[in-house]
Order: C-alpha cells, then sequence, then structure tokens
C-alpha cells in the first residue's frame, strides 16, 4: 500500500505492507534509527514520537495508519539548537544508557504541550508510559520541571 | 621525585560528553546497523520446558518467501561446541554441555531449536511460525527442593545437582553451643529478569576467515575470546565491538547461544547477518538474576552480639551453567556476615538446576541477596531481643577505628565508617519523628500503618585480584588495561578495556585523565568497546570499572608523566630531578618560568629531533593493573512505608541514602547510580518476580506481566553521602553501580515488615505484592484468633 | 514481536466499513486506536486477515448533547473525551476514569469505541459505561439497533455485536447532581486493574438516595455490584455505613485467580473498594 508520510520535515513516499510498524518504518525505510524498540506490547515507550503534534507509540501504530501524517522524532526536535528539554536532561543528568531517552524526551514534549506549568506529581504521572532501567527517574523529573520553567518550551 | 596532581575535575559535577548523541537519536544501537546482503535471523524456541525433539520439519519454512537459509540442531551440531561456563567453582563440578542450538533435548521454555536467515526481518518471522518441531514431552522440573529428591526427574545425565561449595571459619558450633538466643529462618529471593532497556541484538559479518561482530555486550573482550574457544576461530581472526549498548546490568554479562549462532550463520552463508531481539523473547531467553532459598540460623548473646552465622543455600542455575552461573552465589558467600563481628560463619551453597532460563549475573550478582539475608535476619533479631534495629546494628558493627578489618568471612575491609553514615542518614531520615508517629499509628488501630526499614551494607567490587578469582576457580582474571596516546597536537586519546553501557566512562576517564595530565577535559577523547582499538581489557561488571580500569589510568598516566619528564630535561638542558610537575607542566625546582607543557613535549616526541640518546619518540604509555584487594562501598538506607492493611497496598513515604563510595570522580554519575540502583532494588521488593507455569512456561513473558516501576510509581529519593577514601587504590574510589540495588531491597522488606510485626509478621515472600500483604495480615490475624481461642 | 500478514482498508463512510466488514466474516477485524489491538497482532495472539480502519470516519468521533443524554461517538479518543465539556458536566465519571486509563501516548489514539468492544473485563470503561447505565449504539447490515451493556458485553473479550457490525456510539444518561468515583486498585501506574470500582450515588438528605456500582475484572464480564447497590440505597453517606453497604459488593461475581491476584483478593478488594468508591461518590469524608 501506498503511503506518504512527512517525517522530521522530509516528506517519504513508500509502498508498504499493511502490517508494517511505524516504528520499523521510521528506522528501517525512513533511516531514522533514532527512534528505538523497546518491547512487544505498548508499556515502554522508548518508541514514542510526536504524530500530528501529539505523542503515540510508534510500535503500536501501523506505518498506514501514518499516511499523510506528519511525525516528529527525536532527531526532528532541535531547530539548529538544542531543545530545551534536551539541554535539561544533559544539564541534570536525566541519561544514562540513552535508550529510553528519545521516547522519554518526546513523552516529556508532549506532556509540557499539554501542562506548560506540571508540578512533580504531575510530570510523574505523565510520564508513567515510559519506563526506564537506568535512572530511577529522579533526574528526569529534574529535567522536565527545569525545562518546563524555561520560557521557550514549545513542540 | 614524587608528584602530585591536582584535582581540578575530580570531583566536578561534569556533564557527560556521551550525551550528545543520545540525545539527540544520533545513537549507535546494534539494531542500526544494516550492511549490503545482511540476512536477518530468527530464532524458533521450544515451547516446553523438558522434551525431547524427534523430529525438525524445515521445508515449509525453506520454501517461504525470502527465505535465505534454514538450521536445526543436526545441521549446525558438528560446529557448535558448547556455550562456556568459566567458573567451574568445585572439582567435581557437574558442567553438562550447553548446545547454543538444541539437538535433541530442551531444557527450558525457550531454549533455541532452529535458525532462519531472510532478507527481510518480517519474512524472517514468517518463516519461523513454518518450522515445525515435534517433541516428547518430558517432565519439567520447577521446584529445586523436589529437583533434589530422591526419584526426581533428571535435567541432565549426571544429575540434578551441579556442585556444593562450603566455606567455614571459626568454631560455628561453640558459637551455636549454649548460645542464649538462636534464630532460625527461611528467607525466597525471587527469580528476576533484568530487563535492560535495550533488547540485545548481534550483527555478524565476514569478511574471507575474518570476522567482525557488533553485539550489545558487556563484555567485547571476554566474548572475543570465548567465541574463539567455542567455534575454534582463531582469536585474531575475530573482531568483537560493542556499539552503543542501552543497559546491562549483568545482563549483558554473557556468551550467548545467539552470538555464537550468528557467528556459525555468517561463515556459513558468507553472507553479514542480524538478530534482533523482541523483548518477549529476551525474557525468556536473557539469563535471569537471583533465585534462591535461603536457611540461615543466627546465634547471639543476651545483648545481642552476635556469636555465629550459619548460611545454607539452594540456587538455582536453571538448566545450564552459563558463563558465571556457579560463581553468581559465591560472591554472596562472603558478604553473609557484612559489616558486623561475630566468631563463627559457615556457608555453603548448593547449585541446583531445574528445567528452567539459566540464571547468572544480575546487578549484585550474589551481594544483594546475602546482604538482605542478614539484614532482614538482624531486624528479626532486634525484634526478638526488643532492641532498637539501628541500635542492634551498632552493638555488632566493625567500628571506624578498627579499620582496615579483616572479618571472619576472610575479607580485609580497608576503610569505612559506618557511625557516620548512619548518623547523617538518621537525621535527615527524622528517624526518631517517624518512630513517634509509628507507635502513634499502632496506638490507635491505625488501618494504615506507618514501618520503618534499615539497611546498614556493604558490598565487595572492583572485581578483582586475579589471584582470589584463582583460588576460587574462576577461569579469568580481574586487571584491567589503560592505553594513552599522545597525539601530537596536544590531544589524548585514552583507551580503556572498560565497556560502558550507560555508567559514563567517557565522562569520568577524562575528568580523571585531565588531572593525571593537566590536559583540558575537552581534548581527551575516551575509546572503547572495539577490540581492534582497545586491544587489552576485561570488561565492565561487578562495580570494577572505576576501581580498577581508574586505576589503570592512573598508572599509565604516571609513566607518560615520567616519560615527558626525561624529554622535557633534554629541552631544558637539565636533570630529569630538577624537574617539578604542577598542571600538566615540568618545570625546574625553583625557576617555574622554565618549563615545558605536556602537548609541547608530546609535539617534541613527535618531531624527534632532539631526544635525549636512547629515550623513544613516544609518550604513549599503558598499564595493567591487578587489584590487591576488592572495594567495599558502604551505605545506611532507611525507607518508610504506609501499609494499607484492608488492602494490602504498600507506598514508599520517604525514602533516605547516605552512602560511602570513596572518593568521587563526578557526583552526577554516582548520584544518577544511586537512583537506578535504588529503583531495581525496589523493584524487586515490590513488583518483579520471573513466574513460571506448573508447565514450565514463563508467564511474564511481556513488559504487560513482569511489571517494571515507572516514574509515577516511586518516590523521590533523599541521597547524601560520607567521604571514607579507599586506601587500595591512588583514587581512592570504592565503585557505586550495584551498591544501590544491594542496599534497598532489604530496606523496603525491613520497613513492610516493621508495619506489621505488630499482627504478628516476620517475613513476607517477595515480591510483597498487595495482595502477599494482606495473605500475611489475614494469616496473622487467624493465628492469633486461634490462638486466644485456646 | 512481527504480526502475520493481513489486508487493511480505510473505509471513508460508515456504510463502506460495514460492508468492508460483514464481507471479511470472521476473518475481518475492526482497528480503531489499535492500542488494544496491536499488541494482540504483535504477539500473534490475533491473526485476522483484513482489518478494516475506522480512523477515517470523522462522523464517529465527537461528543453531542442530545438532551436526556450525552452521545459519545465511539472513535472520540481517550484523550479527547478527558478533555471533554460536556462528559465532565454530565457523566464526569468518564472523565475520571480516561484518566486512569494506560499512559497520554495510548490514550491519544485509544478510542471510548474500542475499548468497549473489546471487552475485556480488565479494561475500565465497560465497567464505567455499565455503572452509568449507558446505551450502546450498533449499526450494522440490518442496520441501527441499541444495546444496553448487560446485553452487549457477552464473555471474555466478547461482545453480542454480530458480524459486519460496528459500534458507533455511546449514549450515557445525564447524572447532573449525582456523585462519581471510580476507583481503580493496580500495582504499577502501568498494570491492569487486579480490581476496579465504577460507582455514581445520588444523595438526599446526607443519605444514598440511589447508587450504581459495575465491577472491573470479577468476571468475564462487567459486573453489577446490585448486592451493594441495594444496601446502599438509603443508607447514610457515611464512610462507615457504605463500607457496610459493601460488604455484599462481590456477589454474583465469579472473579478470576490469575499472576496478578488469586479469586479470594478479588473478592476482598472489591467489598473494600466498593465501600470507598460509595463514600467517595456520596461525598463522604
Amino acid at each position: 500500500m501506498k503511503v506518504s508520510v512527512t517525517v522530521d520535515g522530509v516528506r517519504y513516499e513508500d509502498d508498504v505492507e499493511p502490517r508494517l510498524l511505524l516504528v520499523h518504518y521510521l528506522r528501517d525505510q525512513a533511516g531514522r534509527t533514532g527512534t528505538p524498540i523497546g518491547c512487544d506490547t505498548t508499556n515502554c515507550g522508548a518508541c514514542t514520537v510526536l504524530m500530528n503534534g501529539m505523542s503515540v507509540k510508534s510500535c503500536s501504530v501501523l506505518a498506514v495508519q501514518a499516511d499523510g501524517a506528519e511525525i516528529t522524532t527525536i532527531q526532528g526536535l532541535a531547530n539548529g539548537e538544542l531543545h530545551p528539554l534536551q539541554r535539561a536532561f544533559h544539564e541534570e543528568h536525566a541519561l544514562q544508557c540513552g535508550y529510553c531517552t528519545p521516547g522519554m524526551i518526546m513523552a516529556a514534549a508532549d506532556l509540557l504541550r499539554d501542562n506548560p506549568h506540571p508540578n512533580e506529581h504531575e510530570v510523574r504521572e505523565g510520564l508513567e508510559g515510559n519506563l526506564c532501567r537506568c535512572t530511577g527517574y529522579q533526574n528526569i523529573v529534574r529535567a522536565v520541571l527545569k525545562a518546563a520553567g524555561s520560557a521557550e518550551v514549545t513542540t | 621525585m614524587t608528584t602530585e596532581t591536582v584535582a581540578n575535575e575530580v570531583g566536578k559535577a561534569r556533564r557527560r560528553k556521551e550525551d550528545a548523541r543520545l540525545i539527540t537519536g544520533q545513537t549507535n544501537w546494534t539494531d542500526n546497523i544494516t550492511l549490503p546482503g545482511m540476512g536477518y535471523v530468527a530464532f524458533a524456541r521450544s515451547p516446553h520446558a523438558h522434551a525431547r525433539i524427534t523430529s525438525v520439519d524445515l521445508s515449509e519454512a525453506k520454501a517461504a518467501p525470502g527465505v535465505l537459509a534454514v538450521f536445526s540442531g543436526a545441521d549446525v551440531a558438528a560446529e557448535q561446541g558448547g556455550l562456556p561456563c568459566a567458573w567451574p567453582v568445585t572439582p567435581d563440578i557437574v558442567m553438562p554441555n550447553h548446545p547454543p542450538m538444541a539437538v535433541d533435548t530442551v531444557r527450558y521454555a525457550g531454549e533455541i531449536v532452529a535458525a532462519v536467515v531472510a532478507r527481510d526481518r518480517y519474512a524472517a518471522a514468517d518463516a519461523v511460525a513454518l518450522i515445525d518441531v515435534s517433541y516428547e514431552p518430558l517432565e519439567p522440573v520447577l521446584d529445586m527442593e523436589a529437583a533434589l529428591a530422591e526419584g526426581s526427574v533428571k535435567i541432565h545425565d549426571a544429575g540434578n545437582k551441579s556442585f556444593t561449595w562450603p566455606f567455614a571459619n571459626g568454631d560455628i558450633d561453640a558459637a551455636f553451643r549454649d548460645a542464649p538466643i538462636v534464630l532460625e529462618r527461611t528467607y525466597r529471593q525471587q527469580r528476576l529478569i533484568p530487563c535492560a532497556m535495550e533488547p540485545r541484538a548481534v550483527v555478524c559479518a565476514p569478511v574471507g576467515d575474518e570476522y567482525t561482530m557488533w553485539s550489545s555486550t558487556q563484555i567485547p573482550h571476554v566474548l572475543r575470546v570465548m567465541l574463539a574457544l567455542v567455534t575454534g576461530i582463531p582469536e585474531h581472526n575475530i573482531r568483537v565491538i560493542a556499539p552503543d549498548v542501552g543497559g546491562g546490568f549483568g545482563s549483558k554479562l554473557q556468551v550467548t547461544a545467539e552470538e555464537v549462532l550468528a557467528l556459525l550463520l555468517a561463515r556459513r552463508l558468507g553472507r553479514p547477518v542480524k538478530w534482533t531481539e523482541s523483548r518477549s523473547e529476551g525474557n525468556v531467553a536473557v539469563h535471569h538474576g537471583r533465585d534462591q532459598i535461603q536457611r540461615i540460623r543466627i546465634a547471639a548473646d543476651a545483648d545481642g552480639r552476635l556469636r555465629g552465622l550459619d548460611v545454607d543455600l539452594l540456587a538455582d542455575m536453571g538448566a545450564y551453567l552459563m558463563l558465571v552461573t556457579p560463581g553468581v552465589p559465591l560472591l554472596g558467600a562472603f558478604m553473609f556476615n557484612a559489616i558486623y563481628k561475630m566468631d563463627a560463619y559457615r556457608f555453603a551453597c548448593t547449585g541446583v538446576f531445574t528445567t528452567k532460563t539459566p540464571t547468572d549475573a544480575y546487578r549484585g550478582a550474589g551481594r544483594p541477596e546475602a546482604t538482605y539475608a542478614i539484614e532482614h535476619i538482624m531486624d528479626d533479631l532486634a525484634a526478638h531481643l526488643g532492641v532498637d534495629p539501628l541500635e542492634l546494628r551498632m552493638r555488632n558493627w566493625i567500628k571506624h577505628e578498627e579499620f582496615p578489618f579483616t572479618t571472619i568471612a576472610g575479607l580485609t575491609y580497608d576503610s569505612g565508617n559506618y557511625e557516620a553514615a548512619t548518623e547523617k542518614a538518621r537525621s535527615l531520615f527524622h528517624y526518631d519523628a517517624l518512630r513517634s508517629e509509628q507507635a502513634e499509628r499502632a496506638a490507635a488501630g491505625a488501618t494504615v500503618r506507618l514501618g520503618i526499614g534499615i539497611s546498614t551494607f556493604t558490598e565487595m567490587c572492583g572485581l578483582a585480584p586475579s589471584r582470589i578469582l584463582g583460588s576460587l576457580a574462576y577461569a579469568a582474571g580481574g586487571w584491567e588495561h589503560a592505553s594513552i596516546r599522545m597525539l601530537p597536537t596536544g590531544k589524548v586519546e585514552v583507551v580503556t578495556g572498560s565497556s560502558a553501557h550507560g555508567q559514563g566512562h567517557e565522562t569520568a576517564w577524562s575528568q580523571i585523565v585531565a588531572d593525571e595530565l593537566g590536559v583540558p577535559f575537552e581534548d581527551i577523547k575516551v575509546l572503547h568497546g572495539d577490540t581492534q582499538v582497545s586491544h587489552r581489557g576485561m570488561d565492565t561488571y561487578g562495580s570494577r570499572s572505576l576501581v580498577v580500569g581508574g586505576t589503570a589510568l592512573v598508572v599509565a598516566c604516571g609513566k607518560v608523566r615520567e616519560k615527558a619528564r626525561i624529554i622535557a630535561a633534554g629541552m631544558l638542558e637539565v636533570a630529569p630531578e630538577d624537574l617539578e610537575w604542577d598542571a600538566g607542566r615540568w618545570s625546574v625546582r625553583g625557576d617555574p618560568d622554565q618549563g615545558k607543557a605536556i602537548g609541547e613535549i608530546a609535539f617534541a616526541a613527535f618531531a624527534a629531533h632532539a631526544l635525549p640518546d636512547g629515550v623513544e619518540p613516544s609518550l604513549d604509555s599503558d598499564a595493567t593493573y591487578d587489584p590487591d584487594n576488592f572495594s567495599f562501598p558502604h551505605g545506611t538506607h532507611l525507607c518508610s512505608v504506609e501499609v494499607d492493611t484492608e488492602t494490602g497496598a504498600v507506598k514508599i513515604r520517604s525514602y533516605v541514602a547516605v552512602d560511602d563510595v570513596g572518593v568521587v570522580v563526578n557526583p552526577l554519575i554516582v548520584e544518577g547510580q544511586v537512583h537506578g540502583g535504588i529503583a531495581q532494588g525496589i523493584a524487586q521488593a515490590l513488583y518483579e518476580e520471573a513466574a513460571y507455569d506448573s508447565s514450565g512456561n514463563l508467564v511474564t513473558a511481556t513488559l504487560a506481566d513482569y511489571l517494571l516501576p515507572s516514574a509515577a510509581d516511586l518516590p523521590t529519593f533523599t541521597t547524601e553521602r560520607t567521604t571514607t577514601p579507599s586506601t587500595g587504590n591512588p583514587l581512592g574510589v570504592k565503585g557505586v553501580g550495584e551498591a544501590g540495588t544491594i542496599a534497598s531491597t532489604p530496606a523496603v522488606v525491613n520497613a513492610i515488615i516493621d508495619a506489621l510485626r505488630p499482627f504478628g509478621i516476620e517475613d513476607i515472600p517477595m515480591p510483597c505484592t498487595p495482595e502477599r500483604v494482606w495473605r500475611a495480615i489475614e494469616a496473622a490475624r487467624s493465628a492469633r484468633a486461634e490462638g486466644a481461642a485456646q | 514481536m512481527i504480526s502475520s500478514k493481513f489486508d487493511y482498508v480505510r473505509p471513508d463512510s460508515l456504510d463502506e466499513a460495514v460492508r468492508a466488514l460483514a464481507s471479511g466474516g470472521d476473518d475481518a477485524k475492526v482497528i480503531a486506536g489499535g492500542q488494544s489491538l496491536m499488541p494482540l497482532l504483535r504477539m500473534r495472539l490475533a491473526n485476522p486477515e483484513k482489518l478494516v480502519d475506522l480512523g477515517g470516519l470523522g462522523e464517529l468521533r465527537g461528543v453531542r448533547d442530545i438532551g436526556p443524554a450525552i452521545e459519545i461517538g465511539a472513535m472520540t479518543t481517550y484523550y479527547e473525551a478527558g478533555r471533554d465539556y460536556l462528559i465532565r458536566q454530565h457523566c464526569g465519571l468518564i472523565t475520571q476514569a480516561t484518566a486512569t486509563i494506560a499512559d497520554p501516548a495510548v490514550r491519544h489514539r485509544g478510542t471510548i469505541g474500542g475499548g468497549l468492544a473489546h471487552a475485556d473485563p480488565a479494561g475500565d470503561m465497560p465497567a464505567v459505561i455499565t455503572a452509568l447505565d449507558a446505551t450502546l449504539v450498533v449499526r450494522g447490515p440490518s442496520g441501527e439497533r441499541e444495546i444496553k451493556p448487560a446485553d452487549f458485553f457477552s464473555d471474555y473479550l466478547t461482545t453480542t455485536l454480530e458480524p459486519g457490525e460496528i459500534l458507533t456510539a455511546v449514549r450515557v444518561p445525564k447524572h447532573d447532581g449525582w456523585g462519581y468515583r471510580y476507583e481503580k486498585f493496580n500495582v504499577t501506574a502501568q498494570a491492569w486493574a487486579i480490581v476496579g470500582v465504577a460507582a455514581v450515588a445520588r444523595r438526599a438528605d446526607g443519605h444514598v438516595a440511589e447508587a450504581r456500582v459495575a465491577l472491573t475484572n470479577m468476571g468475564s464480564v462487567p459486573i453489577r455490584a446490585r448486592a451493594a447497590e441495594a444496601a446502599a440505597a438509603g443508607a447514610e453517606a457515611s464512610a462507615a455505613a457504605l463500607a457496610a453497604a459493601a460488604a455484599h459488593a462481590d456477589e454474583g461475581t465469579s472473579p478470576p485467580s490469575d499472576l496478578r491476584a488469586a479469586a479470594d483478593y478479588r473478592r476482598h478488594l472489591a467489598r473494600v473498594l466498593t465501600g470507598r468508591a460509595l463514600a467517595a461518590a456520596a461525598g463522604a469524608s
């Protein structure tokens, strides 16, 4: 089936199997390997991207369902400069191995779109769909709160 | 002629060099790698825990679209050898052959029985579904005690017991004889699934008879050696690269069937192959952690002074012994006595086979199990005596003035200060106020009870002095290697044998070298993970990299400085003894303007125009450091929980960790390791268990069933430090990677039991789910009611 | 893991969707948000030959005030429902419950209709609409019909939808003035409810005039806790009285024993949580 998907500002047109997962399309066909896969059951959130501006788990969307959509991955978040969330994750040591980080940042970006000034509880709840095995989340929460304090928080 | 480095970088909260690629998605995970002509591998795995393979029909799979080749165990039997176990802990250990692909018998659900190589991952998955394997099911063996019983089904011809390993020091019988108090307990360490966030992946590319393997591994060097030994392919024809690796926690400290088979398939087909694990595959196929039944007896005087400790473990090996499987419980053997003094200690561990996924190292590897048992029984002892549990610990621990101290288990702890860490933790935790609140709630018969859990731990890490490993029958050494390359323009390449997978070595090693050589942090590049680049190493696990790898750096840098001294002396036309080192410069004592910076000296070595006679034109140096001793970080963790006695729900109200990891190189990295370690230990206490059904199938095969906590499930931790430098290495560091996990599990479980002791509860088997907590309360209530009725 | 192959159509109209589904018979399945279906496909627990994607049917999205009830289009996402003013005003139990479902990314895709048609008794929406005594609107080859929850959920993952029928909307009676509470008990935030209690209560003179309680994961379908409802009617709006009323909340249920919990524990939880949910719904402290 033919699909046309815009990924990080670039339009891709491809012929895909209906069962092709969006995350596999992004990684294997569009070459956007910045978005990883961490599980089979929509739990871990490592594959989180923005689809038409809202977070989705790209392992749980078919590429054919993304026909005509605009996808933003971790690789499309910065605009020449690092996004405030990327800077905050770096400053607050909110990553160790980095595998959950793309999904965590994209989920956090969506959280701040929806709620620009969350408190700690709201950040923790807002990130409940993203698992990390390295950091214990504490610095991640700090980073999101820091980025929220920033004046330039937009997705 | 001593030189001292000025610590400008060590101790700084440097942001990490690794982050740049990780926060922008410019990562190099093994699954990213795509090579021309690459075939995708998928494995068929046994659905049975124990069965004979009666036939394997590959015909439909071979004919499926996009399939390049399909193999059964018979097809690879001649060349696949057996997966190695590098730790035969006893001379008479039963160590059955472990074929990467099962040929006639499967012994755990998930064991590989066939492999497909196809043109894309979807075709490979479809073809695997067409492989038809017939089995004659055999009885699974899922319980260790049943496995050891007379008449049990034999998993291996030589029986279900792999080994018994004993240790004793002191007169244990005397310690227990006439002891005023003897407590006997049985605790359960449940089986865990490490669940690093990156599922494993392997790529193997052949070029003639040379092979490059990329693998999501913690051990590229060890893997290379082992692949050579297992397959017979000459070691110098194998290159192993660990690219970016998304977490390990011991789960990627392994020589796996998938890696060996990828190598064999690449050789067979003459083309690159890639295998990427799915999470549900990994839950059955990655080695599991922990899984012990612990019988423990403690003898004490009436005032609580410990006389002796007697430990008897059953450790579940799973179906086969993998790389260090039998040695994991032994790492805990020296830790049950923990921070306490006592007259006698006896330990025995029996390794038992079951028809389950093999176990092996998982964060802490033997030490969390030991710490859990001793900290739990110390609380039990305190309750029995009616003594505050912190007070009981204080009566028995090694005092600050007594270091270095040789314990009853024969280890010499170099330094420590349990008093300082505990005092700090107690104050941050508001210990007295919480005890008051606890008492009030209990007196009022409140539905929600408060509990306080304590964990005063030490651990042995910085693995390890090679001669001790040898004495324990471990096949490899415990040294680490570093190589410093001084580039002509003054930049520095640091080649380390460590293999980070999230620990921030690129940053921390840069900090160390910056101080040792007086070179700017930004001018240093750390190279690791590729056996062609980092030609020597013993890799990363056991909280060893900073202690052993960091010391190797220091030693190598010292050699660089000395080489530079000689060349600088030549440049300045003075005697080498007349020079002193300060912040990257050799200068004439008493005339500091007369000096040469190390960068200038490096260029002079490169040009080599005027070097003193006999001096090599190079500052490059390396060092292989073998530690003399383990290192012993310690700490005090305090946890308060609220237990809803109506539902059994447990909520952590506060968590304080005061850890002493010696000198701190990078406080951000240390704190991050503590946070992550605590989270994993809490998860063992409350959420995780690798559960099997009665047929031997893993029912927690996905993250929907094997519960990992998210940010919404964990509290904010208060983490602080005390600093008691290690006397065992020039940096004074102790290692921190596993400490948080070792400490936290008993802190949480002790807290829950502390809340419920008024009900007569003394233990709740982990994970302490709401149901288990509720059931314990109900059982205790019934027992009380029955007791009252009599 | 990777799903089996399937064909895929994305109809532009409801009629086209009904036809596509009917022609596929047992081998065709609807995909809405996909958040329940995708894991089943990837684990090869579901292997349909054709997927009919309702994502193009804008007519099935949105919330309308139809007088005595609020009509929620089946393709309305949990995110949209959670933010909807009409829902919050007139049947806020749904607002509260959707916030407990999975996580934000899943709620951006998952739909009210999808969760209901999937009919997992461990899912939250089935009990919620049962407690609200909603009506499910279904369109099929033989036209439109309305079904009450007790007649819609027939078994584990099974509804009474005939081949070719699509759930198009849920009509929820306005519950103005009623208190509500969805009490969800799970081990971790991501985990399925071990037990969930959806309670709505109407107060009069410091007493509960009327209550409806439906239970998540106490059987193969959502179950009304009728004994507890009867006991609550007329009871004082206090925690103690409503805890007592909840003593028989598990009557008529057949809770599963599974990895998460044994049946007796579920029964106990149902009783305790029903008391708490009723107390919260009744505004008792």
